[in-house]
């Protein structure tokens, strides 16, 4: 098992025929099942035509009730990116993952209202993975992102990040330790995004097949202090976190949108601690992430 | 982006905030006809740089002559203004604002502000204003007021009128506050800012509320439909070398260490810094090439990085995925022939190409040191640099 995404998934990709929609779908299709779980894309003004023969659809409504797809991943870019996401919505998706980076926090806003809206109205719960962040995958059964496939390796240790760069950091030690992961997930480095920490953590530690989770944070935001609260009362696995940013400056944006000290509780060492008086195992050098959960498996 | 106070009070006012009537200058000469042409009794000289806190470093001056506001002018202007945010060598002064006196009576804190935890925008606002905000955060949160509205609504009267209430604005003059907090959601939502506060906001003898201060910031990601608020940006308030490297979207920041890094992601370049610390050293700066740097955008990276006096040596970080080790090897050997190097350079590549990459790096002939982790790579840096 894995979470949120499995061998069986079926994808949309809306925003197919983009220059970044076509390279990394290609790239998807050639990773393990992908190319049975890539099955249509979305275009209104190519709607009849394919690419790397996948079917292109008019809307991801239409998609949805063609293929039967379930998920979708969104290369949009910015400017209606956010309309992508509410379209996935409004098309009563399962999950929806938006890779595209610099989306107005406004339009995000906006969409992530609307979409708690419909929830409350008793609408379909479209979850929501980013923006801003590489996506996810379930090693050797799908991908579903812009990560590089070749450096993971299945098995079963969970990896959350916000970051993409730093996500493949702690997947490369773990596969150079001949540990495997049963999935590892971005949720991106904005402000205003959807699943967060404590929603992923949520998902591994129901998952029978994860026995560890590796979680990394970074300055800014009240994200990861909450997952480690949620862990203290709920979580059965060994956790190693690290926070990047203990040598930021406050008030200074760190190239993600969401990385900026504020107050004075979303610094790195103010996380290290609350996540280390909650019972993770929490280091201040990231080289060593994969050892020390190999230590706590033993 | 941020802009300053003068700019930030004509948005106010398009959106239909009173703001004193004041006049930007840029020399005493103008200080003095702007004076003149306001009239009255009383003008306020005050310092326009971006950092807060301008009024306790001497950057604001009550003037009650014309005398006064040239004497004054000449001493603000061109200073060095040292605030808590500026840093210990300040920032210089090179416009001001002159605007009219005000019979302050009350003063207010109003801000609005995206709050990530609701995922709605945060309208707050304390009695206390004119201080520090941070500071009364601290010693009495039960002096701001929080509201929270949902974009598809928007500013309830019921929400402004508890606002207002809140912090004591007298009942002759709440209709006006709750106008101006209504108004202050309408610009910050319009402008697509990421802060808008006004501190202090003002009640007059007279019961008016007015803006006597404004700070904004927007979001970067929104301001290409925002052509009138890019033309607001002060070049001269930015670093020059981080406004250099976002010529080249590079996301580029300065520090105080002697370290030199370059990096594709912001996470891993955060944790590249920290490690360097870690091993005992000081990062120069912060430096994301991004996930889709080419072999150019790594060069203009090194030399934006070498460009930094400090750095008495680098570190570079890649983690090849969409970005191969081979096009950043590339990269790294042309910047590093162009610049002439002449520091130690240690490169840590992983992921994509990576033998192909340190197949390039060691036939470049360059003294480049490479190492398999951020920990031996901060390692010897931090080694080659003592």
């Amino acid at each position: 098992m894995s979470i949120f995404i499995n061998k069986d998934t079926k994808v949309i990709t809306q925003g197919i025929t983009g220059k970044t929609g076509q390279f990394h779908t290609e790239k998807c299709q050639e990773y393990a099942n992908g190319k049975n779980c890539f099955v249509a894309g979305v275009n209104p003004k190519k709607a009849g035509e394919s690419i790397f023969d996948i079917p292109i659809f008019a809307s991801v409504k239409e998609a949805k009730a063609q293929t039967g797809a379930t998920v979708s991943v969104i290369y949009v870019p910015p400017a209606g990116a956010a309309d992508a996401i509410w379209e996935a919505c409004e098309a009563d998706l399962d999950l929806a993952i938006c890779i595209t980076e610099g989306i107005p926090v406004r339009d995000m806003l906006v969409v992530r209202n609307k979409m708690k809206a419909k929830e409350a109205a008793g609408g379909k719960k479209t979850l929501l993975l980013g923006p801003n962040c590489p996506g996810l995958i379930t090693p050797d059964e799908i991908k579903i992102g812009i990560m590089p496939g070749h450096i993971h390796r299945k098995g079963r240790i969970g990896v959350v990040s916000r970051s993409g760069t730093l996500t493949y950091e702690a997947v490369g030690q773990l596969t150079e330790i001949g540990l495997g992961q049963s999935s590892a997930v971005g949720i991106g480095g904005d402000p205003i995004n959807g699943l967060k920490h404590i929603d992923v953590m949520r998902a591994f530690n129901d998952d029978p097949e994860t026995d560890a989770v590796i979680m990394i944070g970074e300055i800014g935001g009240p994200d990861e202090a909450e997952a480690a609260v949620w862990c203290k009362a709920n979580m059965k696995k060994p956790i190693v976190g690290f926070i990047a940013g203990v040598t930021a400056p406050a008030g200074k944006r760190m190239g993600h949108a969401g990385a900026l000290i504020s107050g004075g509780a979303d610094t790195a060492d103010a996380k290290l601690a609350i996540m280390e008086e909650c019972g993770f195992t929490v280091t201040r050098n990231p080289s060593e992430m994969a050892k020390l959960l190999k230590a706590l498996l033993k | 982006m941020k802009i300053h106070e003068y700019q930030g009070k004509e948005l106010l006012k398009k959106f239909g905030v009173t703001v004193p009537r004041g006049i930007p200058c840029f020399s005493v000469d103008e200080a003095v006809k702007a004076a003149e042409t306001l009239g009255g009794k009383v003008w306020v000289v005050k310092a326009q740089i971006h950092a807060g806190g301008r009024g306790k470093g001497g950057g604001v001056k009550v003037a009650k002559s014309m005398d006064e506001v040239k004497t004054y002018a000449g001493q603000i202007l061109g200073m060095q203004l040292k605030t808590h945010q500026t840093g210990p060598a300040g920032q210089k002064v090179n416009r001001l604002l002159v605007e009219e006196g005000a019979d302050i009576k009350k003063e207010y804190y109003v801000a609005a502000l995206t709050d990530r935890a609701t995922q709605k925008v945060a309208m707050m606002a304390s009695s206390e204003g004119g201080m520090d905000i941070e500071e009364v955060a601290h010693k009495t949160p039960e002096k701001i007021i929080k509201v929270f509205v949902d974009p598809a609504v928007g500013l309830t009267d019921a929400q402004a009128n508890e606002l207002a209430n809140g912090i004591g604005v007298p009942a002759g003059s709440l209709a006006q506050a709750v106008d101006t907090l209504k108004k202050l959601y309408t610009c910050y939502m319009e402008t697509d800012a990421s802060l808008a506060e006004i501190n202090p906001l003002i009640l007059e003898g007279d019961g008016g509320i007015r803006a006597l201060d404004a700070k904004f910031n927007f979001d970067s990601n929104a301001l290409y439909r925002h052509p009138e608020i890019v033309a607001y940006r002060d070049l001269d308030e930015e670093d020059a070398d981080e406004v250099e490297a976002s010529k080249f979207d590079l996301a580029y920041i300065s520090l105080d260490g002697n370290i030199g890094c370059l990096v594709n992601g912001a996470g891993l370049a955060m944790a590249t810094m920290d490690t360097i610390k870690l091993f005992g050293a000081e990062p120069a700066n912060f430096l994301d090439v991004g996930g889709g740097a080419t072999t150019e955008k790594v060069t203009e990276a090194f030399k934006i990085m070498l460009k930094n006096p400090k750095v008495k040596g680098s570190l570079v970080n890649i983690f090849g995925g969409i970005m191969k080790c081979d096009t950043i090897a590339n990269g790294v050997v042309t910047a590093a022939r162009e610049t002439h190097l002449a520091v130690p350079l240690v490169v840590r590549m992983k992921g994509t190409n990576e033998d192909l990459g340190k197949k390039i790096l060691a036939e470049s002939g360059l003294p480049i040191i490479t190492a398999d982790s951020m920990a031996e790579a901060a390692t010897k840096i931090v080694a080659a640099v003592k």
